[in-house]
């Protein structure tokens, strides 16, 4: 049973129905692997990570980024990076931040400098 | 369109009648493996392709309309008979296979592309301006097309097999975007601003393109002699509104939406 489609160029593939268990077996290898994409938008400015591609080499990761990440708005510049060369930590570790949120002292916020600067603006503005 | 004048009215705007029919049918064609493409990306990246080259003929019938007395847009896009169509018989034929419609790619966006440098040279400063803008995107298509190319001559056998078959097919027909047109002489002899002829006729163009396309093939392992590239024939007629039997159906299938209504606005 050929597929039939509302779409003029399926019907043309006069493709046959296939049922999923008669289907490709795809091995491991035969996926792409990721690459991270990272944007820029203008000079200057840092490259934000903006999500993936699928590529079999970084040369056609880029190729295909431009079109994912570059299309829309304003774009200066991409970087693709395999997502395999990035080190991920474990999330397993995640406990080494766990005591961050409470050291306060380590925020700027801790110190009362205001009441400086205002003695010191009357005082110069006097 | 008014008899007063008959449109194309001069050999500059037959030329870029020819440029935007080329982009028009390519675009079109292209986007028939919109949904269909081999991966998500490489669909997206060409679908994209395919709408710019849609947009490239919007942008020279857009200028026709302006300067050269052509009907608006739609009308000179959507409404001439197949035999006042110029486009060449490369981008009419159909997808194929994604090796056939790459191969098809890459040598038709390298013909763009020496196409846009050259007309980047003329005095006229909206067009060079135009060609100026365009050539971006088409630098985007080379390298997409280029990318294609190289990974797949130099992927498996079997890749590297079918690509030389699709070459071999897709090399007379790639040849017939060079074809000879009427009023061709004229616009050679025109003058850029440098002083020096910005347009170099077509069978200079084919050289050109021929011999930059050879050399990409030999640095990706083609041994262009042992296919006997160089002693292919053109397949020509297209610029004289002679066409494959490929175009009609696919005027038929682009224009049946604009044949419900051609008066409509959209």
């Amino acid at each position: 049973m050929p597929i039939l489609s509302l779409d003029p160029r399926v019907n043309r593939l006069q493709a046959e129905q296939v049922p999923a268990e008669q289907g490709p077996v795809l091995a491991p290898g035969d996926h792409w692997p990721s690459y991270q994409v990272f944007h820029q938008r203008r000079r200057g400015e840092k490259h934000s990570s903006v999500g993936i591609v699928h590529a079999p080499s970084s040369e056609m990761a880029m190729a295909l980024a431009k079109e994912q990440y570059g299309r829309r708005g304003e774009t200066s510049n991409l970087w693709v990076v395999c997502s395999a060369d990035v080190l991920e930590m474990d999330y397993a570790d995640e406990d080494v931040f766990r005591t961050t949120p409470s050291k306060s002292y380590r925020d700027p916020a801790g110190y009362k400098v205001n009441d400086k600067i205002d003695a010191y603006k009357a005082k110069n503005q006097g | 369109m008014p008899n007063s004048h008959p449109f194309p009215s001069s050999p500059l705007a037959r030329y870029l009648l020819q440029i935007a029919d080329d982009q028009l049918v390519m675009g079109h064609r292209n986007s028939e493996w919109t949904g269909l493409g081999p991966i998500l990306e490489e669909d997206i990246a060409f679908s994209s392709v395919a709408q710019d080259q849609v947009g490239h003929a919007l942008a020279f019938y857009e200028y026709l309309q302006a300067e050269c007395g052509a009907d608006d847009p739609d009308q000179t896009a959507f409404n001439r008979p197949e035999n006042q169509m110029l486009c060449n018989g490369l981008v009419e034929q159909p997808i194929g296979d994604y090796a056939f419609s790459l191969v098809r790619h890459w040598c038709y966006d390298h013909a763009v592309r020496l196409r846009y440098e050259s007309l980047s040279g003329i005095e006229n400063k909206t067009l060079q301006s135009i060609a100026v803008k365009l050539q971006g995107e088409v630098k985007y298509h080379t390298f997409h097309a280029d990318t294609w190319m190289k990974s797949l001559l130099q992927g498996s056998e079997e890749s590297r097999l079918r690509m030389i078959s699709a070459i071999k097919e897709v090399w007379p027909l790639a040849l017939g975007v060079f074809e000879s047109w009427v009023g061709e002489e004229n616009l050679s002899t025109e003058m850029g601003p440098n002083g020096q002829a910005w347009y170099p006729g077509e069978a200079a163009l084919r050289l050109q393109w021929q011999e930059q396309a050879f050399q990409s093939l030999q640095a990706w392992g083609v041994d262009v002699d042992q296919w006997a590239l160089s002693k292919l024939e053109p397949v020509l007629g297209g610029r004289q509104g002679f066409h494959t039997e490929h175009l009609a159906p696919l005027l038929e299938e682009m224009t049946a939406v604009f044949r419900l209504d051609p008066q409509a606005e959209w």
